[in-house]
């Protein structure tokens, strides 16, 4: 299943070139990018692990590529994403965030009914891979 | 508007590295030296860095030549004669005060003209910005450092600090190795600028092979002259608004001389920092006369005893 989320999630897969085009967009708007990556994709799994600390200061999208080639190096079987955070008071929050690695076996979901009470219907995304194993 | 495939499949060249659509494009026979001149804007900068730098006769004639090198290998490169990229690391050395820093940043701006980087600032940083304190601090400290100075130069003060050889064990070698490696590796990533006493850095290349032979060019400050000293005092004055008075202007020749003889003196720092407590000197006289009111001119003019009261004057020849 191919996993969507974050900004040109229904894109193709962005070329390096594109990456680096991306990363220097978010830099000219005085960003701070960071690279993240999990094993766990879910919608609701906001917290990517860290690939180091977000990186402030940087002029030139060269600094952040060495951090996504080198994470991406580390983490093959991961997901990996480049995130942009704008500090500017009143946002101070992730303007920008795509993802730059998808492992070679993408996970799966399937959506569950739940019987609620009242006889109302919810719904819960459960991570079931191809393979069949729940993770 | 052009798809992510059509970029794929080669329609738009990746040619994010590229300064300019022209280097691209297939080879020539011929070569406007003199348009690539003008579009890399280097002119208005090699202009500046002759008007607003005093003296420098030496260094100056090395930057352009260097120039006149990287522009000429931007020609040969156009019309198909690869001889490689040429190396860009440079090492300056001098006294302190010499202007090491401040024609580093030129140099940044030049290369930045001639698409040499991509976008041409300076990151400053000295043997404590590099190295750790324990074991696996170095590392990430000097990458974080190499990731700033990314499309711009790295300017390493006193450079030689990095190699203690004393302790066999000292964290500098192996941020050495680090910056050797990117040296190496991303030249087109960032350019590297040693700089430092001359004799000491002639020892650290000596030790450190490695690193001498990623240095391309290498450029010597020269020491300033009395009247060189002069000049860069009064252009740093007319840059503040401020004036020297007839009187202030023969104190100041006689500072520049008896300050040269005197411990710590670092050419056109030791300049700005005299400068600097002359200026609070005039502040205070101006301000204990305060009930007379106060001329434009007055608020200009550095008399004579605001340079006479230093104590370059009072202790010359015996240590401060
Ligand atoms: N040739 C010069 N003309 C004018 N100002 C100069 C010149 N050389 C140095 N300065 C000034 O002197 C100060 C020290 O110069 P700097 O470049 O930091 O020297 P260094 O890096 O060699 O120690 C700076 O404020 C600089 O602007
Ligand atoms: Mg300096």
């Amino acid at each position: 299943m191919r996993i969507t989320q974050g900004t040109f999630s229904f894109l193709p897969d962005l070329t390096d070139e594109e990456i680096r085009a991306q990363i220097e967009y978010a830099l000219s708007q005085g960003w701070a990018c960071a690279v993240e990556y999990t094993d766990d994709p879910h919608p609701r799994n906001t917290f990517w692990e860290m690939w180091g600390p977000p990186l402030f200061d940087l002029k030139d999208a060269a600094g952040v590529l060495v951090e996504v080639v080198a994470c991406r190096a580390a983490q093959p079987e991961s997901y990996v994403k480049v995130t942009a955070f704008d500090s500017t008071l009143g946002f101070e929050t992730t303007r920008l965030s795509f993802i730059v690695q998808r492992p070679p076996a993408e996970a799966g979901f399937a959506l569950d009914r739940i019987e609620g009470a009242g006889r109302s219907q919810r719904y819960a995304m459960r991570r079931k891979d191809a393979d069949g194993k729940r993770r | 508007m052009e798809s992510a495939a059509d970029r794929r499949n080669g329609a738009v060249p990746p040619g994010a590295n590229a300064p300019a659509a022209s280097i691209v494009a297939p080879p020539a026979d011929t070569v406007a030296l003199d348009a690539l001149f003008r579009d890399s804007n280097i002119g208005e900068t090699l202009d500046r860095l002759d008007r607003e730098l005093v003296g420098l006769a030496p260094v100056k004639r090395r930057i352009r030549e260097i120039a006149a090198f990287l522009l000429v290998s931007r020609a040969r490169e156009q019309i198909g004669l690869s001889t490689g990229a040429p190396g860009l690391h440079m090492c300056f050395t001098g006294n302190p005060g010499t202007g090491k820093t401040t024609v580093a940043m030129r140099m940044a701006a030049l290369l930045h003209g001639m698409g040499y980087l991509r976008k041409g600032h300076l990151v400053s940083v000295t043997r404590d910005d590099l190295v750790g304190q324990y074991i696996g601090h170095t590392a990430p400290k000097t990458k974080e450092v190499l990731k700033k100075a990314m499309g711009g130069v790295l300017f390493i003060d006193e450079a030689y600090y990095l190699y203690r050889p004393e302790n066999e064990r000292d964290y500098g070698q192996e941020a050495i190795e680090i910056l050797l490696q990117v040296m190496e590796n991303q030249r087109d990533d960032l350019v590297v600028i040693l700089a430092g006493y001359k004799d000491r850095m002639e020892a650290f290349f000596r030790s450190n092979p490695g690193m001498s032979s990623r240095i391309a060019h290498h450029v010597d400050f020269p020491d300033y002259d009395d009247e060189e000293l002069f000049a860069i005092a009064a252009l740093m004055l007319d840059s503040m608004h401020y004036r020297l008075s007839a009187s202030a202007q023969d104190a100041l020749h006689e500072y520049v001389a008896l300050r040269r003889a005197q411990p710590h003196f670092a050419n056109a720092r030791s300049m700005r920092n005299a400068l600097d407590r002359a200026r609070l000197r005039h502040a205070k006289r101006l301000f204990e006369e305060r009930e007379t009111p106060l001329s434009r001119d007055a608020l200009m003019t550095i008399e004579a005893e605001d340079i006479r009261a230093s104590r370059v004057f009072a202790s010359a020849g015996e240590p401060q």
